[in-house]
C-alpha cells in the first residue's frame, strides 16, 4: 500500500484564504439572521436592509474609483457592512436615513482611511453613530415585533419623503389589534420604566411584540459555525460575552435589585451582534492572541458601565468604536515573544544584542554607550 | 510699468480669495471657522468682521513698519489688532445684540486670529501700505468666502434654512449633528476633499498637456 504523505515544515497550511472567501462566509451566515428579522418586522426591514446594502454597495464603488484604492464589491465586505448596519437600525427607520447611513458607513469610515483593511473603526458603526448624531429622534423610535400585516404595509415612519421628518407611527399603531404594545426596547424599558423583560423571551425573541433586533440564539449559532470554520476567532465574542456577564453579576452582587440581572444583560440590545458580528471585524481588531483576550474585556465592561451609568440605554456601538481606536495600542503591548527570543527579552536592557549597526537606531548608534563595542562591522568614515 | 503694478496688485487681492485662501489651503484661523459657522449670517457677520479688523490693523502695521522695532513688534500688533477688535466688539453689540450673543466670545477672540497676525508678520510689515491693504482685503473676503461655505452648508443641513428662510417647508427633519461641532469638521473635510479633487485634475491636466508639447 502506497500513501501519498508529503513532509513538510510549519506552517501547515491547506489552502490559502482569500478575504473574499471570508467575508463570503460571513454574509452566507447572515443571511438566517436578516431571515428572521424580516419575519420579526415584515418588509419595512427588508427594505432597509436592501437600501442599506445598496447605499454602500454604491458608495464603495463611487470611492474606489475616485481614490484609486484597493478593494473591489466582489470582496464582499461593503456588503456585510450594509447588512450589519441594516441589522442594527430599528426595522421602521425612515429609508431615506438608511441611505445617509450606508453612505456615511463607507465614506467616514472606510474611504477616509484608505479603504479595504486600512480602516480603523468597523464602517457600519461609524454610519450609526452618525446617524444616531443626526437623528436621535428616528433612531430610537423602534415598533413592536410580529405585527399582524407587517408583510403587507410599511411602517408608516420608514417612507418618510427624503429631507422630511417620519411620520409618527403611534396612531398607526393604535389601529393594530394589540393588547399591549410599546415602542421601548426592553433595554430602554429597563432604564426609563424600571421593568425587566424575562430573559427567555429576550433570547428567542418570538414571544410577545418585543421591540428587538434578532434573535440572540440565531446570532450565537450564527456565530458559532463562523468560529468553528475558523473565518472568526472565538475569542473575541468570549471576552466580550465573559467580561460583560461577569461584570453585570458583579453590579448585580453588590448593587442588588437596582440593577437587571447579568443574563438580562447579556442578551439584551445588540451584545450579541455586536460581540459576535462587530468586534470581530478583523481590520479593527487586534490580532495577537493575548490582545483579543483585553479588546474583548475592554468593550464588555464599557458596555455594561456605559448602559447602567450612562445617559443612553444601550452601549454597545460606542463601547465597540472605543476599542477599536485602541487596537494599535493593544497589539503593541501584547507582543507575543517569537520562539527563543524569551531569555533575551526577559532580560530588557541588560541584556546584550550583537546588532549589526544598520538594525539600531541613529541615537542608540551616535550614543556613547557600552554597546558600541559589539559592532563588529563599524562602516569607517570615507 | 503702471499695468505691471496694477496686474501685481490684482495679484496679491486675489491670492487670498483663490490661491491662498485662509480656510481651504492655509487652513488657518479653524476655531472660529468651526465654531460660529452655525448659519449664513454668523458666518458672514465673523468674516465681515475679521476683515475689518485684517485690513485696519495691516493698514497701520504697514504705516509703521519702520518704526517699530524688531524686538517688540510682535507686541505691537497684538495692541494694533486688540484695538480694531475692540471696535468691531462694540460695532457689533450695537447694531444687533441678537448677533453678538451667536457669535460670543469669538468677536473677542478675532485677537488670536492667526491669519491676522500672520498677515501682519508675513506681509504688512514687509511691504507699502497700498499692497498690504490689497492684499489683506484678499485675505479677508477669502475668509469669509469659505466661512459662508461652512455656514451655509451646516445651516441648510442642520435647520433646512437659508438666511433664515425656510427651504423645505415645516416637516423638515433636521440634522442635529450638523449644528454640532463634529458636523463643522465633516462640512470642512468635504469641502477640503472637493478642493483637493479640482487641484488634483488640474496637476493631472498641466503635465499631460505639457508633455504633449515636448512630445
Amino acid at each position: 500500500m502506497r500513501t501519498s504523505v508529503e513532509i513538510r515544515s510549519a506552517p501547515h497550511i491547506k489552502r490559502p484564504r482569500s478575504v473574499e472567501q471570508i467575508m463570503r462566509n460571513v454574509v452566507l451566515s447572515l443571511l438566517p439572521v436578516c431571515t428572521f428579522f424580516v419575519y420579526q418586522y415584515g418588509i419595512s426591514a427588508a427594505a432597509l436592509i436592501l437600501v442599506v446594502t445598496g447605499a454602500c454597495l454604491l458608495s464603495e464603488r463611487l470611492f474606489v474609483r475616485l481614490g484609486g484604492q484597493a478593494g473591489d464589491l466582489s470582496d464582499y465586505s461593503a456588503t456585510i457592512t450594509g447588512v450589519l448596519l441594516g441589522l442594527t437600525l430599528p426595522p421602521g427607520f425612515p429609508l431615506w436615513m438608511g441611505l445617509v447611513a450606508g453612505f456615511a458607513a463607507i465614506a467616514l469610515g472606510k474611504a477616509l482611511f484608505g479603504g479595504i483593511g486600512f480602516n480603523v473603526f468597523n464602517p457600519a458603526l461609524v454610519g450609526r453613530a452618525f446617524v444616531q448624531a443626526a437623528f436621535p429622534a428616528a433612531i430610537a423610535t423602534y415598533t413592536p415585533s410580529f405585527l399582524p400585516g407587517r408583510f403587507m404595509e410599511f411602517i408608516p415612519s420608514s417612507l418618510a419623503w427624503p429631507l422630511m421628518a417620519p411620520a409618527d407611527n403611534t396612531a398607526w399603531l393604535k389601529g393594530m389589534p394589540l393588547d399591549a404594545w410599546t415602542g421601548a426596547t426592553p433595554l430602554a424599558k429597563w432604564k426609563f420604566e424600571g421593568t425587566l423583560t424575562a430573559v427567555g423571551d429576550l433570547l428567542t425573541s418570538l414571544s410577545g411584540h418585543l421591540a428587538v433586533g434578532p434573535s440572540p440564539a440565531l446570532i450565537l449559532l450564527c456565530g458559532a459555525y463562523l468560529a468553528l470554520r475558523r473565518f472568526m476567532d472565538w475569542r473575541i465574542p468570549t471576552a466580550v460575552l465573559g467580561s460583560a456577564g461577569l461584570t453585570a453579576w458583579l453590579i448585580y452582587a453588590i448593587g442588588g435589585a437596582k440593577y437587571p440581572d447579568p443574563f438580562f444583560t447579556l442578551f439584551s440590545g445588540g451584545l450579541i451582534l455586536g460581540a459576535v458580528y462587530m468586534a470581530t471585524d478583523m481590520a479593527t481588531s487586534p490580532v495577537t492572541p493575548r490582545g483579543m483576550w483585553l479588546y474583548g474585556i475592554l468593550i464588555g465592561v464599557l458596555t455594561v458601565m456605559i448602559r447602567y451609568y450612562g445617559g443612553l440605554p444601550e452601549g454597545v456601538m460606542y463601547a465597540i468604536l472605543i476599542a477599536n481606536a485602541t487596537t494599535p495600542l493593544i497589539e503593541q503591548i501584547t507582543q507575543p515573544t517569537p520562539f527563543g527570543k524569551g531569555a533575551s527579552l526577559r532580560a530588557g536592557r541588560a541584556a546584550s544584542y550583537t546588532l549589526h549597526p544598520d538594525y539600531i537606531s541613529r541615537e542608540e548608534a551616535a550614543a556613547k554607550t557600552s554597546k558600541k563595542r559589539f559592532f563588529k562591522n563599524k562602516p569607517k568614515k570615507p | 510699468m503702471k499695468d505691471l503694478s496694477q496686474a501685481k496688485n490684482f495679484d496679491e487681492f486675489l491670492e487670498g480669495i483663490w490661491r491662498q485662501n485662509p480656510v481651504f489651503v492655509m487652513v488657518l484661523g479653524m476655531c472660529p471657522a468651526l465654531a460660529v459657522t452655525v448659519s449664513a449670517v454668523n458666518a458672514l457677520a465673523m468674516g465681515f468682521a475679521t476683515t475689518f479688523v485684517l485690513v485696519c490693523s495691516c493698514l497701520l502695521v504697514s504705516l509703521m513698519r519702520k518704526l517699530v522695532p524688531k524686538e517688540v513688534r510682535i507686541a505691537t500688533y497684538i495692541v494694533i489688532i486688540a484695538t480694531f477688535v475692540t471696535v468691531v466688539d462694540y460695532i457689533i453689540q450695537a447694531v444687533s445684540l441678537e448677533l453678538y450673543e451667536a457669535l460670543g466670545a469669538f468677536i473677542q477672540l478675532i485677537v488670536v486670529n492667526c491669519i491676522i497676525l500672520g498677515r501682519a508678520e508675513a506681509h504688512a510689515s514687509k511691504h507699502p501700505p497700498l499692497t498690504a491693504i490689497t492684499n489683506a482685503l484678499g485675505m479677508g473676503i477669502g475668509f469669509t468666502i469659505g466661512l459662508f461655505a461652512l455656514g451655509g452648508v451646516r445651516e441648510i443641513l442642520g435647520a433646512g434654512k437659508f438666511f433664515g428662510v425656510s427651504l423645505f417647508g415645516a416637516n423638515f427633519q433636521p440634522w442635529v449633528v450638523m449644528v454640532l461641532p463634529p458636523g463643522g469638521f465633516f462640512v470642512l473635510g468635504a469641502w477640503l476633499l472637493l478642493f483637493a479633487v479640482i487641484r488634483r485634475r488640474k496637476e493631472v491636466r498641466l503635465s499631460t498637456s505639457g508633455g504633449g508639447h515636448v512630445a
